[in-house]
């Protein structure tokens, strides 16, 4: 040997880490799942947010357009008109719900009504969109109608004002679900595949006639994932941010409390990586499995809607699975910007799903 | 081979048993520094159970095993260290360039190596860069090879390394390991083609159903047959077949 220098299991453990993250990044489908995937998703999700609420009228055809009333509904920014389709293709739309109802004004040539009569058709197909359309019409009705009586007294005034407290947004809500989700299928699907992959061509048999230890071959391995993992999901908060106006509450702390919470969460979710691979015996047995874990808890779990969203009794499942918690504690550490010592509920949660796995992991994970 | 040769390798009574049947059956034979052992026999007669054992890879079921001083049962970290291995089909991580290969296993024995230095001791200076999937077989046994040198071993332990390549890759493989030896490491070499015993191996074991046949050199084993009054039913030529292959393809590595 070269010296008395003695065996530094670190060094070896390091040299894994480094040989396993090169072959991460050179893996297409590693970097898809736990990259490209949730920032897909979060682009989607932001792109469909900025729409923001509208309700969609149609104008029928011959209806006079000259007169006050329409020209105040016209500049109402969630009313979109739609004034150049016939009369039977809007009444289809209608029925359809594509449209939330079809408005038509005229002059009135009896002299005891008022000058403008405004028939407004909604259809239950658009229930909502049809009440709301409803009530901004008749607002704008009412306007119309005060505004050509100046000489009025007024009893009431209503002044509206936009609070600039911190709003949450569809991306603060949406932004931690993907993280989740990217931590969730890197931990399962990435820990899972790798192992059998490796057990099944022998690349690590290699490494037991090398001095180190089998304990820092896993976590060589295991560190190179956190890693990446880590990697990943600092630029998707870093997009968020920059792109969307996702919240970081505190900035810079904020940032790293939820990339501590996003660590342990991993352990979590690559201990379940580490069951698969001990009990499936090739590679298409993971998928499935992989699955099994992966999806029940992608939809129930908070990610794309709020648990509170659900009955009672799918909530109840929501409650036991370990993505719930690290959904919650991550919106609750970005948007109120606390610290992760202030989610420990959270935390007990998947520490205790942390025990429960890697017991299940030790007895199940072979090495051949 | 030296006069008086140290013994490198010492193995007595050595037992392999499973469940349904006994894959090594007891047996004793010692290794000299400096040569090229072998271990001949058909699949399944036990020489890969053997090497793994010694490789520190399996667990034995009885007997004792000495590499260098060192005692397998008390000390098989310290045997590790001073060992080279290339498996039977063995793998690596298949999208990492050689130089990054060569990076692990240098980590992996705490050891610095000269990169450039290692893949031109077995011609693949060229593919430092190439990814090892991207390597034919004969070139992927080649880097193995080159991996078993890494922490300058004392004993480099092969398991079949020539199975599944053309002749030309085999005679290259072959000068590699004459190589080695004439280095100073010894090498220790399982096979079942009975040329590459033949022409490799200073002494060979003949294996069979996990007991030794015979241990003997080649010539002495050969010579006593004869003596035996055994003759080549066909004409011996002074050449065959893979004679004529590699002479009209000529010898040289050729890199597919």
């Amino acid at each position: 040997m070269n010296g008395p220098k003695p065996y530094s299991q670190l060094r070896a453990m390091l040299a894994v880490t480094q040989a396993s993250l090169r072959s991460i990044f050179r893996n297409p489908s590693t970097v898809a799942f736990s990259f490209a995937l949730p920032v897909f998703f979060i682009l989607i999700f932001g792109f469909i947010g900025k729409g923001g609420f509208s309700v969609t009228v149609g104008v029928a055809p011959q209806s006079d357009t000259t007169n006050r009333a329409y020209s105040i509904i016209r500049a109402i920014p969630v009313v979109k008109l739609v004034t150049n389709e016939p009369a039977a293709q809007m009444r289809e739309e209608l029925n359809r719900g594509n449209l939330d109802g079809i408005l038509s004004l005229a002059k009135s040539s009896d002299s005891s009504k008022p000058a403008l009569q405004m028939v407004f058709q909604k259809s239950k197909a658009s229930a909502e969109g049809g009440a709301m359309a409803e009530l901004i019409l008749s607002n704008a009705v009412n306007r119309a109608n005060l505004a050509g009586m100046p000489e009025l007294k007024r009893t009431a005034e209503l002044r509206v004002e936009e609070v600039t407290d911190p709003a949450f947004k569809k991306i603060d809500f949406i932004l931690p679900g993907m993280l989740g989700f990217s931590l969730l299928s890197m931990g399962v699907f990435g820990t899972a595949f790798v192992f059998l992959n490796l057990r099944n061509t022998l690349v690590i048999k290699r490494f037991f006639a090398t001095p180190i230890h089998k304990a820092y071959i896993v976590l060589g391995e295991a560190l190179s994932r956190v890693i990446f993992a880590l990697m990943s999901s600092s630029l998707i908060i870093v997009l968020g941010y920059l792109a969307f106006g996702f919240t970081l509450q505190h900035g810079i702390f904020t940032f790293i409390n939820m990339l501590l919470l996003a660590f342990i969460a991993l352990f979590v979710f690559m201990g379940m990586g580490f069951i698969i691979s001990g009990l499936a015996k090739t590679e298409s047995a993971v998928p499935p499995l992989a699955n099994m874990i992966v999806l029940p808890q992608l939809l129930l779990g908070g990610t794309f809607f709020p648990v509170s969203a659900f009955p009672s009794w799918l909530q109840l499942i929501s409650k036991a699975l370990p993505l719930t918690y690290l959904n919650q504690a991550m919106r609750k550490i970005a948007f109120e910007g606390v610290s992760i010592f202030s989610v420990w509920p959270d935390i007990l949660a998947l520490l205790i799903w942390g025990v429960i796995v890697y017991i299940l992991a030790t007895r199940l994970f072979k090495w051949e | 081979m030296k006069i008086n040769p140290a013994i490198i390798i010492s193995v007595k009574n050595l037992l392999k048993q499973y469940e349904d049947f006994t894959a090594v059956n007891g047996i004793s034979f010692e290794v000299y520094e400096g040569e090229i052992f072998g271990l001949l026999g058909p699949n399944g007669a036990g020489k890969t159970t053997t090497l793994e054992i010694l490789e520190t890879l399996r667990d034995k079921s009885g007997g004792d095993v000495i590499i260098d001083g060192l005692n397998l049962d008390k000390d098989p970290n310290s045997i590790k260290k001073i060992i080279g291995v290339q498996l039977q089909a063995a793998g690596y991580y298949p999208s990492l360039k050689l130089f990054e290969l060569l990076d692990l296993f240098g980590g992996l024995y705490n050891v610095s190596i000269d990169k450039m230095q290692m893949l031109a001791r077995v011609g693949l200076e060229d593919k430092a860069k190439s990814k090892y999937k991207d390597l034919s077989g004969g070139q992927k046994q080649r880097f193995s090879l080159c991996t078993t040198l890494i922490n300058n071993p004392k004993v480099i332990f092969l398991d079949e390394p020539t199975t599944g390549l053309d002749p030309q890759s085999r005679r290259n493989l072959w000068d590699l390991i004459r190589k080695i030896r004439d280095n100073g490491t010894t090498v220790v070499i399982t096979t079942h083609y009975m040329d590459e015993a033949e022409e490799l191996c200073d002494r060979v074991a003949v294996m069979e159903a996990g007991k030794f046949i015979v241990l003997d050199t080649p010539v002495n084993l050969i010579d006593k047959l004869v003596a035996r009054g055994f003759k080549r039913s066909k004409e011996v030529k002074q050449a065959n077949l893979e004679d004529v292959f590699l002479d009209l393809t000529g010898r040289e590595w050729r890199d597919e």
